[in-house]
């Protein structure tokens, strides 16, 4: 089963694919020039020490970010049934 | 024959300085973009018989005016009109990194791609074809591995090719969906329409970029009346039309159809072997950014590179130290002693050679710096500790200038200042910037140590952990009250790469380290040696009245007279001459008993050795007499100098400041020694000791001074306590002002001054009066 959740929300090495950035202005540009534009696949490579900020592996390179920016990126997840 | 001009572009990370370090070499250049702190690197080669102009653009993501560096990088190529842009682009990472070549195209500029680290793209299983990618782009594409220099030759035979056929400007026109381009081409013929507009940008460019709200180009375009406002009609009907269908606002669109486009470009250029384990770099990641190991790796590193940078630099700076004493030596010889002879002593070499001596250290701290950057670990240091820095208004990247200054004590604020370059926030970096003086650099412990060993002498080590402790809580807390003050504004997004991990190059680290160390030669070379010569000046004039100067003479000659009537002495030696002669071999026999018996025989022909030899034995009145006629004459001196530096600028000043600053505890003696350490913190125990009238006090054996200042019933703990708090955080180095100008601006530095002396001295009255109302100061 498919389930939408956001960026914040997932597990540890989940994957998923973006499915729509929330984010506007200087925040929604710097977000999607680094890649991060609905269907790209990334998974979640792992969360600083104090759980925040997460690095997600994105295309071929790790980005990080944080959780209050992760929150608007929503992706598509499988949830097992 | 013409001169070519290359700007060299690409992302953070993609080998961009590499490629620039492997065509200039070490023919490099610096300067500032104009009105900017973005720093503009250039040089010149020459290549097949042409001159070659490359300039580095800064690392940028994209062209838009989100940050200064895009601006900059956006201006030069409009305004200056390089021949060719070149491209560096990280195979191993082709999508993001096309995300700014496809932006080239769209602006039309003649472009060249540097395909770069094709060698690591390949050990990962992505293999580029590049004619296809080269077709697909519409762009000429080398394959190159800048580390080992393959493919730079043949990156600058295409460009003199490219430069060679004249290519004009061509603007490439991608598909943002019917409704953008149809708004698009709207304002495209508006703006050709109009013929008024401004011929550097491509039209179609400048509409692009109204539909992306880029606000350098809004403001543009309301330079024409004539057509703002139909244009702004235009992007709003269509921003408004997307919201409706799409929900989403055009520049979202847009970024995402040139993803799209490059994915198009991507999956036919492309062939991937399937990636199933993880990579070397995702696996140093496991150990590395792990949430137990992960800090406690990083204390161990970066206490390492503390120790390393002392270890290493510890020789070069005592080699220093000797070379200026030997310079001072040089000139006592050949300057008879005077004003002339003070200035050059005194105000020059003791003021910029106080500070050059440091230079070892500054440069093995960039070179540790450079390591952290080139190998990725900086950008992990960031990542692991930005939610702390956060809460205090600072960003992930401040740490490293924190560290540098002083986190661990014994650091130095000025590379800790230019380490503030890795922020992009202005606000954010400013802040950095700002507090990082008030971390305990390596100038400030000789003042701790002697006040400590006075004062606290049985909790040496439990003191100095404490005052690392409070300095750290200190610059936090100041940049929590400057973030949500003077510097209030949004947090920036945290939107960073973590690069894979890489070996740092031993030459770019050498470029990297030598550019940094002689920017800061320049300024100890320049304003640094005015504002030592104005302090020197501050601390010797007017000087003693003669009559005084003259009395002291007077007792000196009546102390070098009472040793000269002695019977033995009497018979041996006639005049002044003679006792300078007597001194000269005393020294030089203690020098012989320290090191080599052997080396005395040719002392022993002077004919005042007899003379030597019963200062020398123990039991022997000359002995005593001796040591005696010694400490007057540095009593003497020591009051002499007491009294001139009370009657100097400096000292009235601090006698004036006396009227605010007993209320901390201080009198005219600390002001003084406070006004001589602008020059360099250490100075403080070196000017206190002037001002208690010791002799000549060396900063790394002031015990002597620390004995004086028990046995003064001025001072006691809670004085020396609020001492060592106002030397942390007041007014900072003259080094570190400069440096904060140079990475802000003048009026940031004069702020910084004024901030820590008012934040020194607020704290410093809180903690004596408090102390003093609970009897510590007793």
């Amino acid at each position: 089963m498919k389930k939408v959740i956001t960026m914040r929300e997932m597990m540890n090495n989940q994957g998923g694919v973006i499915k729509r950035v929330s984010a506007g202005g200087d925040m929604g540009r710097r977000i999607r020039e680094m890649g991060l534009v609905p269907n790209t696949y990334i998974q979640i490579q792992g969360r600083a020490p104090l759980k925040d900020p997460v690095a997600i592996k994105i295309r071929d390179f790790i980005l990080t970010l944080r959780n209050n920016e992760a929150d608007h990126i929503l992706v598509e997840v499988d949830v097992p049934e | 024959m013409r001169k070519i001009t290359i700007a060299l572009s690409g992302n953070p990370n993609s080998g961009k300085t590499t490629v620039f370090n492997a065509m200039t070499g070490a023919r490099q250049h610096i300067a500032n973009y104009p009105g900017v702190t973005v720093e503009k690197k250039y040089g010149r080669i020459k290549h097949q018989g042409y001159d070659i102009e490359v300039v580095d653009l800064p690392g940028t993501y994209s062209l838009t005016a989100y940050s200064l560096e895009e601006i900059v990088a956006r201006d030069f190529l409009v305004n200056e009109r390089p021949d060719v842009v070149v491209d560096i682009v990280d195979a191993s990472n082709l999508d993001r990194n096309l995300y700014l070549a496809v932006q080239f195209k769209e602006l039309g500029i003649p472009l060249i791609i540097a395909l770069n680290m094709v060698d690591v793209a390949e050990a990962r299983g992505i293999m580029v074809e590049q004619e296809i990618l080269s077709t697909l782009l519409g762009t000429p594409v080398v394959p190159t591995v800048a580390r080992s220099r393959k493919g730079i030759s043949a990156l600058l035979d295409k460009a003199i090719e490219v430069v060679l056929n004249g290519q004009e400007w061509r603007p490439a026109i991608i598909s943002y969906g019917t409704d953008i381009d149809r708004g698009l081409n709207e304002i495209e013929d508006i703006i050709k329409g109009a013929g008024a507009y401004d011929k550097r940008y491509p039209p179609r460019w400048l509409a692009l970029k109204c539909m992306e709200k880029d606000n350098q180009i809004l403001e543009l375009i309301r330079g024409y009346p004539e057509i703002s406002s139909a244009v702004e009609a235009i992007c709003s009907k269509t921003s408004k039309h997307i919201m409706d269908t799409l929900e989403e606002e055009p520049e979202g669109i847009i970024a995402d159809h040139r993803y799209g486009h490059i994915a198009g470009i991507t999956k036919r250029s492309v062939k991937r072997r399937i990636e199933s384990r993880l990579n070397v770099s995702d696996r140093i990641d496991k150990v590395l950014t792990n949430r137990i190991i992960g800090p406690l790796v990083m204390l161990v590193i970066l206490y390492g590179i503390y120790e390393f940078t002392f270890w290493v630099s510890e020789g070069p700076v005592h080699w220093l130290e000797v070379f200026f004493g030997w310079l001072k030596g040089m000139v006592s010889h050949t300057i008879p002693a005077g004003i002339l002879y003070s200035l050059i002593v005194s105000g020059i070499i003791d003021g910029v050679g106080g500070i050059l001596g440091f230079l070892p250290l500054i440069m093995f701290m960039f070179f540790a710096i450079a390591i952290m950057e080139d190998s990725g670990y900086m950008a992990r240091v960031a990542y692991m500790l930005d939610r702390l820095l956060r809460w205090f208004g600072l960003h992930g990247n401040s740490v490293m200038a924190l560290i540098v200054s002083g986190g661990i004590a014994g650091g130095c604020a000025v590379p800790g200042v230019m380490a503030t370059r890795t922020l992009r926030d202005p606000k954010e970096r400013i802040a950095t910037l700002l507090v990082v003086p008030f971390m305990n650099c390596g100038a400030k412990l000789p003042v701790f140590a002697m006040l400590i060993a006075a004062f606290f002498a049985k909790n040496e080590a439990r003191m100095m952990f404490i005052f690392t402790l409070l300095s750290w809580s200190f610059a936090l807390f100041a940049a929590k009250i400057i973030r949500s003050t003077v510097l209030k504004g949004p947090k920036t997004p945290f939107v960073m790469e973590l690069p894979p991990y890489r070996l740092p190059i031993l030459k770019g680290l050498i470029i990297h380290t030598w550019e940094r160390t002689w920017q800061f030669i320049k300024r100890a070379g320049t304003f640094i040696l005015a504002m030592s010569i104005l302090l020197w000046a501050m601390m010797t004039f007017p000087g003693l009245p003669e009559k005084q100067t003259r009395a002291y003479e007077a007792q000196r000659v009546g102390v070098r007279d009472a040793f000269l009537a002695l019977p033995e002495v009497k018979t041996m030696i006639k005049d002044e001459k003679g006792l300078e002669d007597l001194d000269e071999l005393v020294n030089s026999y203690r020098q012989s008993m320290k090191g080599k018996v052997t080396s005395t025989e040719m002392l022993e022909k002077n004919p005042l050795f007899p003379l030597v030899k019963s200062i020398f034995s123990e039991t022997h009145a000359l002995s005593s007499a001796y040591l005696l006629y010694k400490v007057e004459l540095a009593q003497i001196d020591g009051h002499q100098n007491q009294a001139m530096l009370k009657g100097t600028i400096a000292g009235r000043v601090g006698q004036i400041l006396e009227r605010i600053t007993f209320a901390v505890g201080f009198d005219y003696r600390t002001n003084i020694a406070l006004i001589g350490g602008f020059a360099a913190k250490e100075v403080v125990v070196s000017t206190l000791g002037t001002a208690y009238s010791l002799e000549e006090v060396d900063p790394d054996q002031s015990r002597s001074l620390s004995e004086k200042l028990r046995e003064d019933s001025q001072w006691n703990p809670l004085v020396a306590f609020t001492l060592i708090l106002f030397t942390m955080l007041y007014v900072p180095c003259m080094a570190t002002v400069i440096s904060i100008k140079t990475e802000s601006s003048w009026r940031w530095a004069g702020f910084s001054m004024a901030f820590n002396l008012i934040a020194a001295f607020l704290v410093c009255l809180a903690v004596y009066q408090v102390g003093s109302a609970l009897g510590l100061g007793g």
